[in-house]
């Protein structure tokens, strides 16, 4: 194959390869996150500074942390690798679902984060409308909270995905690093610098930094728009 | 000599003190030691008799060659390198970096086939059987042992057979791990960390071509004595045995085919 803007197929590979897994990761973390940002903004229980503090624990552990014991959890004698191999799917580690699910776990906190503060900006009035207009509670949800909280879920979009893209440690160490499963871009930046080929880890991490500023750009000028439209309103 | 009947007494008290402390840093040095993972457990204890027979400092800093390799490019506090091949001190010495009268090998690296289920023993014939999910290896760009382990996969015409089978550490420590944690069946580990009440298959040396491990003093170390005390005891006889007690050799036998 051509090395099409001087990257190899290898690179290639591994540029599908972590966009997919982005992807994948940012869809289902708004499916979780969601009613766990929901649960934070509308709870009166006393477990909500600890169910606060287990969802932002990836934001502070070292990611050696969540991957040496996501290693050995997944792994055959570990809790979720028996589960997993009772189900007959086997273990977790060294492959793509493993990552999938080890970065929900590390992205989580980036996604729920955003999606509780426009939640809470939001604040009882809007709900108490909605209610004594009879809408269901679900109702109330998707034409009431979705279209009024839109800023809040469009920046955990664009964390999620871009801190999964980003990710390293702990997909060093449960990945097993193979091409087109678990060997990401950032690992394999990683595996040139470390084999001396300085271009090839040249030209992809020139890549990695053109690729978060256009996102970080997008997300504040986004943010921007956002408040000049609140200030017109 | 008393100091205390000395004439103007407390500067040249403190002067006195203070060449007096200087001369015995002078005999005994600080050296930081860049050195691959894989050789940090013989390197403990090989500086702890140093130490005691010297009075020089050292310290350790251990992780991969490569990475060293990038550091000391870009003028990395490091006296000593040994690395885990003998490509990078060859380059350092080629940039200037590195003194070529220093370069030596300080060891040998043994290969061994490692599982941690412990109900039947390890052979060549094990990686034959289909009965494993994931064979752990080192990376072969990144780590000699890696680029060894691929080697003897050739050598045993089982590198097509089982290439789905591969988990690739990033080091010969994770290789490791991912073995010790059960993730991999088996791994091709260094023999210096092969766990003694475990079964495995030491790797004759005539299936890969020689894991030689160099050493180099680096240039900016040109005037530090205990950079140059510390490699020639690395050469002792006494060290010799410590080194060969971690399963490393200190000459090669590739030569000696009838090993085989």
């Amino acid at each position: 194959m051509e090395p099409l803007l001087g990257l190899a197929s290898e690179d290639w590979q591994a540029i599908f390869l972590t966009l997919r897994l982005a992807t994948l990761v940012t869809l289902i973390l708004l499916v979780i996150a969601t009613p766990v940002a929901w649960w934070l903004t509308t709870t009166q229980s006393k477990l909500k500074p600890v169910i606060a503090a287990i969802v932002a624990l990836p934001l502070v552990l070292p990611p050696t942390v969540i991957g040496f014991y996501l290693l050995i959890a997944m792994g055959p004698s570990g809790p979720v690798g028996e589960l997993t191999q009772s189900l007959g799917l086997g273990t977790l580690p060294f492959t793509f679902s493993g990552l999938v699910i080890a970065s929900v776990i590390y992205s989580f906190p980036f996604v729920v984060q955003p999606i509780q503060n426009s939640l809470e900006a939001l604040g009882k009035r809007p709900l108490e409308v909605a209610a004594t207009l009879r809408a269901s509670r679900l109702d109330t949800f998707f034409t009431v909270v979705l279209p009024l909280a839109k800023p809040g879920f469009i920046t955990a979009s664009i964390l999620g995905f871009a801190h999964t893209v980003g990710e390293f440690g702990v997909i060093l160490m449960i990945g097993g690093n193979i091409p087109g499963e678990t060997q990401v871009i950032s690992v394999l930046i990683y595996e040139h610098v470390e084999s001396l080929q300085y271009g090839q880890a040249h030209r992809l991490s020139a890549g990695m930094i053109i690729f978060s500023f256009i996102v970080l750009l997008l997300l504040y000028g986004f943010n921007q728009k956002q408040k000049t439209i609140r200030v017109i309103n | 000599m008393n100091i205390k009947w000395l004439p103007c007494s407390a500067y040249l008290k403190s002067s006195l003190i203070i060449s007096i402390l200087l001369s015995s840093l002078a005999s005994a040095e600080q050296v930081t030691v860049a050195i691959a993972a894989n050789f940090i457990n013989p390197m403990h204890k090989l500086v702890a008799e140093f130490e005691q027979q010297s009075q020089h400092q050292v310290t350790l800093v251990s992780g991969s060659s490569g990475r060293f390799f990038a550091q000391i490019h870009h003028g990395a506090p490091f006296d000593v390198f040994l690395s885990a091949d003998s490509d990078k001190p060859q380059r350092l010495i080629a940039l200037g970096l590195a003194l070529p009268s220093s370069l030596f090998t300080y060891a040998y690296g043994r290969l061994v086939l490692w599982g941690m289920d412990n109900k039947q023993e390890i052979t060549a014939k094990t990686l034959r059987k289909a009965d494993f999910k994931h064979l752990a290896i080192a990376n072969a760009k990144l780590a000699p042992y890696g680029k060894a382990a691929k080697e003897v996969l050739v050598q045993l015409g089982l590198e097509k057979e089982i290439r789905s089978k591969w988990v690739v550490g990033e080091n010969i420590s994770q290789t490791y791990q991912f073995v010790a944690s059960q993730n991999a069946q088996y791994g091709f580990i260094a023999a210096s960390q092969w766990p003694a009440a475990d079964f495995g298959w030491l790797v004759p040396e005539s299936l890969h071509q020689p894991i030689q491990q160099d050493a180099v003093i680096l240039t900016r170390a040109q005037g530090n004595k205990a950079a140059f005390d510390l490699l020639e005891y690395l050469q002792s006889p006494a060290a010799a045995v410590i080194i060969q007690d971690y399963g490393y050799q200190v000459t090669s036998a590739v030569s000696n085919k009838s090993g085989q």
